[in-house]
Parts: C-alpha cells; structure tokens; sequence
C-alpha cells in the first residue's frame, strides 16, 4: 500500500485541502459559513471549537458527505463538489460515533474494508491491521463488544487499512484513557512522517499542541488558524497567574471588572487575562498591589485563547 | 501494434477489471450481510417459524369449504329410501350426523340455537310416494348465516339424491330414475375435483407468506444502517448504490429460496398438494418472484426515514396484495379497477405462475405474460432504489 500512496504522491498537489468559502445549512440555519481552508501534505492539522460549532459538518463536506450549500475547492486535487467517488478512494474518515458494524467481529469488519476498497488479499489485510492495533486476542471479538477505547483503535485501524493519503478524524480520542491517548498519537505522527496528512477535530488541549497547525471554529466561523504559538501570540492576550488563598471569591470579583476578559481557574492557580494590557492593568491594579493573592505575569495557554475567542463570538451572535 | 488499437485494448482492460472491483464490493457487501443474519438469532428463527405457523395456520384454518358439519335429522318415514338417504349423508363426510330430532319443532330449535348447521326432514309416507312418482320432497334446512360454509355442503347433498335415488329405484320403479328428480346438480370443479381449498390455499399461501418476509428482510436493511449510524461509514467508502443494493439483496435470495423450499416440502407432505408441472420452472419463478419482493422492500428501505416507517410502507403495499391479487377473492369477479391495481401488484402474476405449475401443470410458454411482468416490475423496483438512494447525509 505505501507503494501505492508512493506513486500518487507525485500527482497530489502539496495542498491537501483547499477550499474556500464552505457553507451549510440546516433548515436555514447555517452551521458552517464562510469556510476557506488549507492543509499541507504530511501535516496533522487540528480542529477546535466548541459542541455544535460545524467540524463535523465540515469534515463532512470535505469527504463528500454532506453537499455545501456553497463555496468550491479540492480535496487531494478533487473537486469537492463533482469528485467525491474519487475522493472517497483516497480519504479515510473516522467517524465521530462509532461506525462500524457491531455485530461483526473486528476481523470481519477489516475484512470488509478491505474488499469494499479492492485490497488484492483483503484476509491478509485485515490480519496485518490486527498485528498493528495489537488486537491478536480480540479479532474474533464482536466490535460492538469492545471497550470504549478498543472500538475507537479498531475505527483508526479500519480506516488507515486501505492507505488513504488523508485521514480525517473526528474526535478520535473521546473516552479513551491517557496512555491510549497518548499511542494514538504516536501511530498518528508516525503516519504523519509516512506522508500521510490528518485532519482531526479534538476537544483536548494537549492533543491541539500535539498538531502542526490548528484551526478554531465556532459558530460555524473559522476563527483563528495557524501554529500553536501563531494562534496565541494573534490573540493578543496579556495573562496574569494569581496564586494565593480565596481565589474562588476573587474569581468572582474579577467577572465583573471591566478591562478583565477571561477569568479561569487552572490547578491551585488563576489565569486572569485581558484583551487590552492596559485596560487589564488598570482595572487589576489595586488588587494587585494589596494581596493577598500574589500576581506574577504569565504567558496565555491556548486554552485560554480559545476561551476568549468563544466569548467574543457569542459577544457578537447576542 | 497502431496506437488506436493499443487505447481500445486498454479500454477494454480497465472495463473488466472495473466490473471485477464491483462483483468484489458487492462480495463484500453480500458477506457483510450475510454474517449479520445468521448472527441475529431473532430474524434467523422468524425465516423459518412465520412460514411455516402461517402455512399451518392458514392452510389448516382457512378453508372455504368445509366438511363434517353438524347436522340433524327428522326421519318420519322408516323407509330403506330414508335410511340409505340418511347413510349417504354421512358418507359424503359433509355431515355429521348429531341428533334426531322428534318434531318439527325439535329440529327449527336445533338450528335456530346454532347446534347444528342443517336440518334435514324426510317427511311421511316419502318411501311410498316415490314409488307412486308423486315427487315427494326432503326439505333441508341449511343455515346460511355462514353461506361461504353451507355452499359446499349443499352442492354436495344435491348431487347426493341423484345417486341414492339412482341405486334404490331399481327394477319396477326404475322408470322414477335422477333424470326426473327435482334437483340435480353436479359438483364440477376443474383441478380439484373434491373442492378441496387446500389445494388452491396452499400455492396461494406460499405467495403471501414470501411477499410478507421478504418485503420485510430488505424494507429494513438500509433504515437500520442510518438508525445504527453505520451508514456513515459506509457512504464514505468507494461503494457505489447499486453494488449496496445487490450485495445486500442476494442473501435474502437465498433465504427466500430456503423458506419456498420449506413451505414446497410442508405443503407435500402436510397437505398433500402436488406439483404437476415442472419443479424447476416452478423454482426459478418463485426465486424471480422473491426477487420482485426484495426490490419493494429495498426500495422502500431507501425511501422511508425510520424502520418504522419501512415497516408501515411494507404493510401498506402487502395489503392490496392481499385482497387484489386473486388470493383472497377470485380475481375475475372483482371490479375492473380492482382488477387494473391488482395487475401490477407481483402476488397477482406469481398466483397464475403457481397455481398454474402446481395444479395445471403450466408450462413457460403459458406463463410468459406473467413472467415479463414480474420481470418489468423488479426491474423498476431496483431502478427507483437505486435512484432514490441517499448518497450523502444531506
Ligand atoms: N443532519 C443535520 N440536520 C440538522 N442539523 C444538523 C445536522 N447535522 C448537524 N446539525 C447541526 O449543525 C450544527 C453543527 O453540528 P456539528 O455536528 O458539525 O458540530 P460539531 O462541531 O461536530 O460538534 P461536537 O463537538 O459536539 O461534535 C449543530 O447545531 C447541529 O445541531
Ligand atoms: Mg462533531
């Protein structure tokens, strides 16, 4: 198969994803608007944004799911609108609820994949698939039997199987223990490094700073995209970390204070940032100066980022 | 080699290897299916229990012409006329002789309080009138209230006092023979000769019995993929709809195949129900007539938004099947539009192709209007499946 993605990968263009200007709606409500994006061979680019903010419904779109109610672009050099058989050939979608066949074994449901992709032996195939997921003592297994996690590996599995030239995930780790967490990743990045490009919607933190680059979405507007560093340094966040006793109290007075943005517990400390450093120093600059809570500036996480992008496109839809 | 020929060679090439890759997929899809069945225990046992409780059911239950029903008689001539009248009666099997009744009045009561069925009065003096000609009469009484039950038992006392009458007027009164008896009727029925309903039930029954489990099987294959969320996957996979739809057909061909054989074989040797013509041809009809039925049904799996309503679209079309193909009323006494609905419906055309192999012993050539009907009709089941199939999640 890596022979097969070697021979393409001559032919597909260094721009994985291409689109512009994506929109969908549901019974008039859009979900998605305005969507322009752009993914690089070999990166893994991460999604973000909140419940209900259009990842899914654009991964969709960009599997030929989901027909855009506008807007055009390719997908490995496909067009979105008119190639999506061939698009379906070469993509490998995880979906975000599991959807495999959980009446089927996890060896029947692989060898399924295989034939329905035209893999030559499709019981090789499948028995290679259950040596990577290092799912020997499970193949006979009913997929729906298996445990939150296996069942998210055995959809990875199913859809790396037939060597698609981009994945696109959605939310692949949701209810899956750390270390799983943390192998998923590492067979993610290695295939990454292989050439193939992942596209996957996360809600964690950590895994956002495991990716290349990263996009938010809320809203169905695409709010913020780049490097992780590039995504907080746009932001233009001026972040204070207060530690000290009763910060639950201060927390709240803080809410209130005008030039303060974003106020958000974090462990034994608090991240109290502002949009304007002097509005924020400002309003901050009594409490500051008596205590009891000692303040020290910090650097704003990504978290705190897209937390302040969130509210301020709610701002904008109140 | 010119470049022309080179260009067609590999056209041809990709083509087959192009069909290849599609029988592969709808491999695929096909033993998908098929170990999905056999892993759902309910459906597996409903392939074989509804045939065969719905053959016995009804095959043993529905019965337009029935036999031993209850029956009194007032005898007030003791003659050998009357007491070979009343033996035949019995014999026919049509009667069963419960009581005697005392008086007129004794037997007006038995049948007005439903405990039998017929009255029969041979009246006074009956022996000797006959043999004077003066044409008595043996007034019967039937209770009609159920006129479909009496029907047969009428025709069959009817034909009974000619042969009675034929056998005891011998000699002298030979002359008074069933030519001059006041009601002669003779029971002919063309292919089952004893009227037994059973015979035209049981082919019947295999039509509906198969028209309702296959209609069923595929109404909710595609339903039950969008409710489990498979369908996702699915769409998102180099499958195209026609390759879903055969793959997902086929086992069901097979099942089909297996619960026509089981009713074939319970129909032999329950009740006796022969097949006079060609086994094979019977065979490959009713697998084009499951066909025709699975296309319905999968059609309506890529219509309906729910399994349920899968399930309600299958009920709404196997009614008419039901009453307008001929089953259940003879269809050359229903109205003309009835009979216009009833035409295009497969159970119609699939009740001629097996009533006529079973009992007539027809032959293709008498049953190729029904056969390129059934044929037209899957096809444009399967055509509109495919055209309806949802694609995307839209
Ligand atoms: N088929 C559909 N019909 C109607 N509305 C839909 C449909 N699919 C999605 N939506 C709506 O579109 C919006 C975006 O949904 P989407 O699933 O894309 O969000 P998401 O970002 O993936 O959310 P989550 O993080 O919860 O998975 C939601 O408000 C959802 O209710
Ligand atoms: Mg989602």
């Amino acid at each position: 198969m890596t022979g097969a993605i070697a021979t393409r990968a001559a032919e597909v263009p260094d721009i994985v994803i291409d689109v512009q200007g994506l929109t969908k709606s549901f019974g008039g409500r859009p979900v998605v608007k305005n969507l322009s994006m752009q993914v690089h061979r070999g990166l893994i680019y991460g999604f973000l944004g909140p419940n209900g903010s259009g990842k899914t419904t654009t991964l969709r779109m960009l599997c030929g799911l989901l027909t855009p109610g506008s807007g055009h672009g390719t997908c490995l050099g496909y067009d979105i609108l008119t190639q999506s058989a061939e698009i379906k050939r070469h993509v490998g979608y995880m979906t975000q609820r599991f959807s495999l066949y959980a009446d089927l074994s996890v060896r029947e449901n692989l060898e399924f994949v295989a034939r329905v992709y035209n893999l030559d032996d499709p019981h090789a195939a499948a028995d290679s698939a259950i040596r990577r997921l290092g799912l020997e003592n499970r193949a006979s297994q009913l997929a729906g039997e298996l445990s939150g996690g296996w069942k998210q590996r055995l959809a990875l599995g199913a859809c790396i199987l037939p060597g698609p030239e981009l994945l696109l995930l959605d939310e692949p780790t949701a209810g899956v223990d750390p270390k799983a967490r943390r192998d998923f990743w590492d067979e993610i990045h290695t295939l990454a490094h292989q050439g193939m490009t992942v596209l996957v919607s996360t809600h964690y933190m950590d895994e956002a700073e495991r990716c290349h680059e990263i996009a938010y979405i809320a809203y169905g507007e695409l709010l913020a995209q780049g490097t992780v560093d590039e995504v907080i340094a746009h932001a233009h966040l001026a972040t204070y970390i207060v530690t000290g006793p009763d910060l639950a109290e201060l927390a709240e007075r803080l809410k209130a204070m005008d030039g303060v943005d974003m106020v958000a517990p974090f462990g034994t400390a608090l991240h109290v940032s502002g949009r304007d450093r002097a509005r924020l120093d400002a309003a901050t600059k009594d409490l500051r100066e008596q205590g009891p809570q000692v303040w020290s500036p910090g650097e704003a996480t990504l978290e705190d980022v897209f937390i302040d992008l969130m509210s301020r496109t709610k701002d904008n839809f109140a | 080699m010119s470049a022309g020929a080179g260009t067609d060679r590999s056209a041809v090439d990709r083509r087959t290897r192009g069909f290849r890759a599609a029988l592969t997929r709808i491999y695929a899809a096909f033993i998908k299916e098929l170990l999905q069945l056999r892993r759902d225990r309910i459906t597996f046992a409903t392939m074989i229990f509804i045939p065969l409780t719905q053959l016995l059911l009804f095959g043993y239950a529905i019965n337009t012409d029935p036999k031993h029903l209850p029956t009194a008689v007032l005898i007030q001539d003791e003659s050998s006329f009357s007491r070979s009248f009343v033996a035949a009666m019995q014999v026919s099997e049509y009667f069963d002789i419960r009581t005697r009744a005392t008086s007129e009045e004794d037997l007006d009561h038995l049948i007005l309080s439903g405990r039998v069925q017929f009255g029969v009065q041979i009246p006074a003096h009956f022996g000797r009138d006959l043999i004077r000609g003066e044409r008595p009469a043996i007034l019967v009484v039937a209770d009609a209230s159920d006129p479909v039950a009496a029907g047969g038992a009428v025709a069959a006392l009817q034909g009974l006092t000619t042969i009675v009458f034929s056998r005891d007027l011998i000699g002298p009164v030979a002359s008074r023979a069933p030519q001059e008896l006041p009601f002669e009727l003779r029971i002919h029925r063309r292919y089952n000769p004893a009227g037994e309903t059973r015979l035209n039930i049981v082919p019947g029954l295999m039509g509906t019995i198969l028209t309702l489990t296959m209609l069923i099987f595929t109404a909710l294959s595609v339903t039950r993929e969008v409710e489990r969320g498979t369908m996702e996957s699915l769409l998102s996979m180099p499958i195209r709809p026609v390759e879903i739809m055969l793959g997902k057909i086929a086992p069901y061909l097979v099942v089909g195949g297996l619960q026509a054989g089981l009713i074939l074989g319970a129909a032999k040797l329950l009740f006796g129900v022969p097949v006079v013509g060609s086994l094979g041809l019977l065979v490959v009809l009713t697998l084009l007539f499951i066909l025709a039925n699975l296309s319905v049904g999968y059609t309506f799996s890529t219509i309906a938004k729910s399994q349920l309503q899968a399930m309600q679209m299958s009920f709404f079309f196997f009614l008419p099947n039901i009453l307008l193909s001929g089953f259940m009323f003879p269809f050359r006494g229903m109205p003309d539009w009835a009979q216009a609905v009833g035409e295009i419906l497969p159970l119609t055309h699939y009740l001629r192709i097996v009533r006529g192999i079973m009992l007539k012993g027809a032959t293709f050539v008498d049953l190729q209007v029904d056969v390129l009907a059934l044929g037209l009709f899957t096809l444009a089941a399967m055509g509109l499946a495919v055209a309806r199939f949802r694609q995307t999640l839209d």
